[in-house]
């Protein structure tokens, strides 16, 4: 169970939006702007797990795993599947391990092509990857996948128009699983869709994860999804990641101060708790991924940042067992930041520092 | 819109045992693609149904013209074809010229005694066969050109971009006397000067749709599948945008028919002794004066398919895109 099937390590992902043209040299307005949209990301995918993959829109979640999967090239840093690495493999061999990796994409009505029926979406990794099955094999293997999805096979001749949003995603679903996939990026696969059809494509994801010993990379910025489906749960922001625990411990003992407010943006169903429990409120949007701030990339926001936080950059550290966290205000002694805050010795949480965030 | 959703709730049901056949064949339900959704909304529409209905007896007149120029053809290949016509289109005969309609002449004759139907019949097999060809060459060459331009984007899609722009520019009419003075009156220089101008929208327009679908989610799941550069192109992308391909590939067929009227017109046309619409019009504006019907019906003719012509590209633009059409 402990075994990693992707190792990530360092990875990073830069868009160059500078201006490069003849005009922008000549009048010296060639200004360097770099998205660093994914800066840094170290993590291992565990064979059989889900890894719930949480952060606000704009956060480098979505870009983390399609560069996974290599839809993105990463711009620095390596992917390792079962021992390859991916981000130096050519596009031709890196054809041969896309079988194994697949994606279920976000919005289920233009994740299928509109002129394709319904079959021959399905089929279409079996004969792309050259499965080996005959036409009549496919179609067998297309009805069967259809079978485990929850659709029904006679509908094969549809086209995606004809099918409302929650099947829609379950023929987006067989498609990835035609391939016969090892790791599976789940890229929001359920935001798109109704409450009611939520729930069922969530068991529907689990089902097959069990019959098909499948991985997931569960991408989504709905916590509580995240908690239903996923053994850990990693918290990105700004590119890095910043909190990594297993499901449980980051809903009930988060530790780094982002983690804490986006935990406590959930509203709870109970009108009384609801009032009575303390929030961590952030002022402020996310800063521009251009130009991210120095140091931890929250600190301008951190309700608990001191000077050095514009400084020193968080090194990912284990604060309790199988707990990190990228936060230099806490360590294993200390391991609640409110906790350190409060402390008398805490020089360092005073007005002026704060005013640094301007 | 979407018909399933009225079918089942959510289409689950529960699975049968695993291994069990397919499906027969009898038992599938048969999708109704966007095509023939397209198709059931353009038999609704009578100005198109109209449209073409005339275009059929049209074509069917054309290719009775195209039979007798087959069976004069020096080529093997084509002249055991029998002649259906009872009159030819290139045999004089002055003792008949310039007869007035006739139940042995219907539209009766032109100045050198040929009779006018079967004239007006062989050039609609040629001025059809160049609308068609040079329709086809345009569609073939600006989808490609479009499709691989918009999808690889950056500056190779600049620089194709570009190409279009400075050809654009040449004036064509020119271009065309240019060619025509250098090579002499032909087919070929027809087509490749009607061809070549008329794929140059097209490829914009294929661009432009490109560019918009490229990014939607089911070409990067093609690549995640797969799928080559190639197949994520010509079997993803361009199957999507064929609907206003479609439409405007009808919209050029009647602006090429023109053009080639206008240049038979200028005398760059098709050679004599050949007819086409536009040289057949030519000679009817000589005898306006005199022998009205030699302009009245080789005009008629090219006004009645040209309107047709329009009728079936609107109606393929609403029945492709019924939302662009405001109730």
């Amino acid at each position: 169970m402990n075994e990693s099937l992707i190792a990530l390590e360092n990875l990073k992902v830069h868009f160059d939006l500078s201006r490069r043209g003849l005009v922008a040299r000549a009048t010296g307005r060639a200004a360097e702007r770099i998205v660093k949209a994914v800066d840094g990301v170290t993590l291992d995918i565990r064979k059989g797990e889900t890894l719930g993959l949480v952060g606000e829109s704009g956060c480098g979640k979505s870009t983390t795993g399609r560069a996974i999967l290599q839809l993105v090239r990463p711009t620095s840093g390596s992917v390792r599947f079962a021992g390859t690495d991916l981000v130096t493999l050519p596009e031709r061999e890196m054809k041969q391990h896309r079988r194994r990796l697949q994606m279920i994409f976000q919005n289920p009505y233009a994740s299928l092509n509109p002129r394709m029926t319904v079959g021959s979406i399905i089929a279409e990794p079996m004969r792309n990857f050259r499965l080996g099955f005959d036409d009549r094999q496919a179609s067998v293997r297309t009805q069967e996948l259809m079978n485990v999805v929850g659709l029904d096979p006679r509908y094969v001749k549809r086209y995606p128009h004809e099918f409302s949003g929650g099947q829609r995603q379950r023929i987006g679903i067989a498609r990835a699983l035609a391939a016969d996939p090892r790791f599976i990026v789940a890229d929001e696969p359920i935001s798109a869709l109704d409450v009611s059809i939520q729930a069922q494509i969530m068991n529907l994801l689990a089902d097959l994860q069990e019959r098909f010993e499948l991985t997931y990379l569960f991408i989504s910025h709905d916590l509580r999804a995240v908690r239903h489906v996923s053994d850990r749960v990693a918290v990105m922001y700004l590119g890095r990641i910043v909190e990594l625990a297993n499901a449980t411990d980051i809903y009930s003992r988060q530790i780094h101060p982002y983690t804490k407010a986006l935990i406590s943006a959930v509203p709870v169903a109970d009108p009384k708790l609801e009032k009575q429990r303390k929030r961590v409120v952030l002022q402020g949007d996310v800063p521009s991924p251009i130009n991210p701030p120095t140091g931890c990339q929250f600190h301008t926001r951190c309700p608990f940042a001191i000077a050095a936080c514009s400084r020193v950059v968080p090194a990912m550290t284990e604060i309790q067992p199988q707990h990190f966290a990228s936060c230099i205000r806490v360590s294993p002694e200390h391991p609640d930041v409110e906790a350190v805050a409060a402390m008398p010795g805490d020089k360092h949480f005073a007005p002026d520092d704060r005013s640094l965030e301007k | 819109m979407h018909a399933g959703d009225s079918t089942a709730c959510d289409g689950t049901r529960s699975m049968p045992p695993p291994g069990a056949g397919p499906v027969p064949v009898s038992e599938l339900v048969e999708g109704t693609s966007l095509w023939t959704d397209a198709w059931r909304r353009l038999r609704r529409n009578r100005l198109a149904v109209f449209g073409g209905a005339v275009l059929a007896v049209i074509a069917v007149l054309s290719i009775a013209g195209a039979l007798q120029l087959a069976s004069q053809s020096a080529s093997p290949f084509f002249n055991w074809i029998p002649d259906p016509l009872p009159h030819r289109f290139d045999i004089t005969n002055l003792e008949i010229a310039n007869e007035p309609p006739s139940w042995s002449h219907w539209m009766g004759t032109d100045i050198l005694g040929r009779d006018l139907f079967v004239r007006l019949m062989v050039g609609g097999a040629i001025s059809l066969t160049v609308g068609l060809v040079s329709t086809a060459v345009s569609f073939a060459i600006g989808v490609s050109y479009g499709a691989i331009s918009g999808y690889l984007g950056g500056r190779t899609d600049q620089a194709m971009m570009r190409i279009v722009d400075i050809i654009y520019s040449l004036p064509y009419i020119f271009l065309v006397i240019v060619l025509v003075s250098i090579a002499g009156r032909s087919f070929l220089i027809l087509f490749a000067a009607l061809g070549a101008v008329s794929w140059l929208t097209m490829a914009r327009i294929v661009r432009g749709q490109v560019l918009s679908l490229k990014n939607q989610e089911f070409v990067e799941a093609a690549r995640c599948v797969g799928a080559s550069e190639f197949a994520t192109i010509f079997r993803h992308i361009v199957p999507n945008t064929l609907g206003p391909v479609i439409v405007y590939t009808t919209l050029t067929v009647p602006t090429v028919m023109l053009q080639e009227a206008f240049l038979s017109f200028l005398g760059l046309g098709v050679p004599p002794p050949f007819s086409s619409w536009g040289t057949l019009v030519n000679d009817g504006v000589a005898a306006m004066a005199i022998y009205p019907w030699q302009l009245l019906f080789p005009a008629l003719t090219l006004a009645f398919t040209l309107l047709s012509l329009n009728f079936v590209g609107d109606g393929l633009r609403d029945a492709l895109d019924p939302q662009m059409r405001k109730e």
